[in-house]
């Protein structure tokens, strides 16, 4: 009822515990998404009971690459594109982590896109987190491989005359378990989906749509937040059986959302040790397999001398 | 099965397979690589052993997510490792940047083979010397270990990981495909004869823990992911919470932090080799391959009545200035040979100063030294031209 | 004759209600809450906060069901709902 200053709080926000409170307020502007996701994130992984100490993120860079700095878990902000890789690298190296991957459209899809195709293709564990605002915020505004046909970039001046990606699409191509796509106003669909993936082995995929008013919406005429929002509402359409290779987005088409595949595949780590498995069961005896160099064995014992005395 | 897969014994081994025992007898568990003449051994070997030793091996796509996949995977605890050859190590060169300034462990692994761009693939050369110091962009201390046959290159890998351990930073092996690729004798002694060094985890609890805290040995403690420490980690300029802090003061410590971190343990991570040094007239500094190649030169001038001394350079950087600058007051000159057009040459050069002639030898790749080349140079050297 | 039968015996339904915290510093302005609030408790202030943006305020204090979405939408962290206690 009261309406209460930030020193003189009685109570505490929700997510205030797991957010990195020392470096609020955050850099993202009025009227953003990003808020809006890291609250349905945390929401997500309380709703999955997972545990913090064992949730890591990593991030690349970009707006949403700043996730990672304000979130109170084991997190990593790595370079552009990468995060992907490196999160791999974490999560084979310690399977009890539930990791994620937080990060933007042109991080995951453009510099990124490589590894995202091969890690959904391995079908490793991670949970990645796409957060697409069609353009890239942070720089100023360029063209990202999301942008739709004819919008206006600051490196498309003349409006956009490339295709987009459909992200979801390219997901499910390459093999994702679980495939999804919200927008920041379905707060709570968006936080159900984070807590299905974060409880589900493979490889997740949640695409995020929210709005960018300080870029995409000034040079698109989307006009505030709230506008694109609204946008959001009129045009999204959920359908949970739509074919995810079907539903690009347009400047004004309807944005299909919904949890498109939601399937158990056999991940990275099972199936190689599934295969080792098979090897081993055909060659028992070790020594074998030590094929390429040669056990040298002495009558008797000798010492090693250098063969360079000069 | 753990037991038994650990290698015991004399072999007659390939100087790769030698590196990949190394990095299993040092204790590394995660290989991420891509395939590149002449490192493709090491993975393939890798491939092999590190499902039976409890250990992670993967593939990539391409270099760039393999060092990325290695720092992922020191920082959850596990020493890691990739190999690779110079058009690899071009593609990296960012991520190895952004192991530096995280401060993670993970041992990068050069075969070099002739350069630039696609070279000679199945060829050898030394020419990525100065890009294992300055590849990335920025300012930060680095570390490279240059091995001269499969037997050091199994002991050089060992060390490179206790280094990597020690200061927190990825540490480069720029052997060569000469080396990668000869067979010889290998010998492996037990684990328990073997000095290995671990990262040394903090003993804060989770709320006092500053990720980027140091005493005066200027290295960080280390936490790994999930243990709750939940630490931020991030390649932007930080401080010691591990946030960023884009200031020039928060700058000014950490990137001079980076350089003196190595800079100040150079005695202990400068190796070398040394014979004859002390009453030398003329010094052959060499390291890898090379050091090998021109032995023969090198008799052949002793029988000629010059004093030649031989060093050769186990670690190439840090480069050991104080040690070439204390010898250069005394010898009339050093020979450098290397199988580049000039790159350590130009840091003995940089060391000598006028005290000494420097003479590089130089040989673009591909073919191991002339000897008469490297008898001229001495000869030239020792009479003062 | 009984004509008409009390619901599990209680004199009204009970309904939950809620409580709303506005953290006035923290907000943005971007009026996702207002917008977004099914029972259109909320409304732009008149008055400013430190950044200079118009926080909301509740309006409507009794129609607030706890349903939570201004607390879920809000990207800056600057409104969240408590259970009114009976």
């Amino acid at each position: 009822m009261e309406n209460n200053t930030a020193q003189l709080q009685e109570k505490f926000h929700p997510v205030e515990d797991i957010l990195r409170m020392d470096r609020m307020p955050h850099i993202w502007c009025s009227g953003c998404g990003l808020g809006s996701a890291v609250t349905a994130f945390v929401e997500g992984l309380n709703k999955a009971g997972a545990s913090y100490d064992k949730t890591a993120i990593v991030s690349g860079i970009g707006c949403t690459g700043r996730v990672a700095g304000y979130v109170r878990l084991d997190s990593y902000h790595t370079t552009h594109g990468r995060a992907i890789p490196f999160a791999t690298g974490l999560k084979l190296a310690n399977r009890d982590l539930t990791v994620f991957v937080f990060s933007g459209d042109g991080d995951l899809f453009a510099i990124g896109g490589n590894h995202l195709i091969h890690a959904a293709r391995r079908n490793v564990d991670l949970n990645v987190i796409c957060v697409n605002n069609f353009i890239y915020g942070m720089t100023g505004g360029q063209n990202a491989p999301t942008t739709p046909l004819g919008a206006y970039s600051s490196t498309a001046p003349f409006g956009n005359y490339e295709m987009p990606f459909n992200l979801v699409g390219l997901a499910a191509a390459s093999g994702a378990s679980y495939v999804a796509r919200w927008t920041t106003m379905h707060a709570r669909r968006l936080r159900d989906s984070i807590a299905t993936a974060t409880n589900k082995k493979g490889f997740c995929f949640i695409e995020i749509i929210s709005p960018c008013p300080t870029v995409f919406a000034r040079k698109n005429k989307g006009g505030t937040g709230l506008d694109m929002l609204k946008e959001f509402q009129t045009r999204a359409i959920i359908d949970h059986d739509a074919d995810p290779t079907q539903i690009p987005i347009s400047m004004d088409n309807e944005i299909v959302c919904g949890e498109f595949i939601n399937e158990d595949r056999p991940t990275f780590w099972e199936n190689v040790q599934a295969g080792i498995k098979t090897r081993l069961e055909k060659f028992s005896d070790w020594e074998e397999m030590q094929s390429n160099s040669r056990k040298i064995t002495h009558k008797k014992d000798r010492k090693y001398t250098s063969s360079r005395d000069f | 099965m753990y037991r038994e897969s650990r290698l015991h014994g004399e072999f007659f081994m390939q100087g790769d397979i030698a590196c990949a025992e190394g990095a299993l007898a040092a204790g590394c568990r995660f290989f991420g690589g891509y395939p590149i003449t002449p490192a493709s051994e090491i993975a393939e070997r890798m491939a092999m052993r590190l499902p039976l030793l409890h250990g992670v091996f993967i593939q990539y796509e391409d270099e760039i997510a393999s060092m990325a996949g290695i720092l992922g995977a020191s920082w959850a605890g596990v020493k890691s490792m990739t190999a690779t050859s110079g058009p690899g190590i071009s593609l990296m060169n960012e991520n190895i940047g952004l192991g530096m300034m995280m401060e993670a462990p993970c041992v990068v692994v050069n075969v070099q083979r002739g350069s630039p761009s696609t070279g000679l693939p199945t060829s050898w050369g030394q020419s990525d010397m100065m890009q294992a110091r300055w590849g990335s962009h920025g300012d930060y201390g680095s570390i490279s270990l240059v091995p001269n046959s499969p037997q050091e290159f199994f002991e050089l890998t060992i060390t490179a990981f206790n280094f990597s351990e020690k200061y927190r930073l990825p540490v480069f092996i720029m052997s060569d495909a000469l080396v990668g690729h000869m067979t010889e004798k290998v010998i492996i002694p037990p684990v328990e004869e073997l000095k290995i060094i671990n990262r040394k985890y903090t003993d804060k609890k989770p709320e006092d823990y500053l990720a980027y805290d140091y005493g005066e040995d200027l290295i960080p403690d280390f936490a790994k992911a999930g243990d709750g420490y939940r630490y931020h980690t991030t390649g932007l300029t930080h401080d010691k919470r591990g946030y960023p802090d884009m200031t020039f003061e928060c700058q000014n410590e950490l990137v001079p932090r980076l350089v003196n971190k190595i800079k100040n343990h150079i005695d202990d991570i400068s190796l070398t080799e040394e014979y004859d040094l002390d009453d030398a007239d003329v010094i052959a500094i060499s390291y890898g391959i090379t050091s090998r190649t021109i032995l023969p030169a090198i008799t052949k001038a002793k029988k000629k009545g010059i004093k030649v001394g031989y060093l050769r350079l186990k670690t190439v950087w840090p480069f050991p200035e104080e040690k070439i600058r204390k010898l250069s007051e005394n010898v009339a000159g050093f020979v450098v040979p290397e199988m580049n057009l000039g790159q350590i040459s130009l840091e003995v050069e940089r060391c000598a100063r006028s005290n000494a002639l420097v003479k590089l030898v130089p040989n673009p790749g591909g073919a191991i030294h002339k000897f008469e080349d490297v008898l001229h140079a001495i000869e030239e050297v020792a009479h003062g031209k | 004759m009984r004509y008409w039968e009390k619901p599990f015996g209680k004199e009204k339904p009970k309904t939950i209600s809620g409580e709303i915290h506005i953290i006035n510093d923290r907000c943005k302005g971007c009026s996702f809450c207002i917008e977004y609030c099914p029972r259109e408790v909320l409304e732009v202030s008149k008055d400013f906060n430190q950044k200079g943006y118009h926080p909301p305020v509740v309006a409507k204090p009794d129609r607030c069901t706890f349903c939570g979405l201004c607390e879920m939408i809000c990207p800056d962290f600057a409104i969240f709902v408590t259970e009114k206690e009976e």
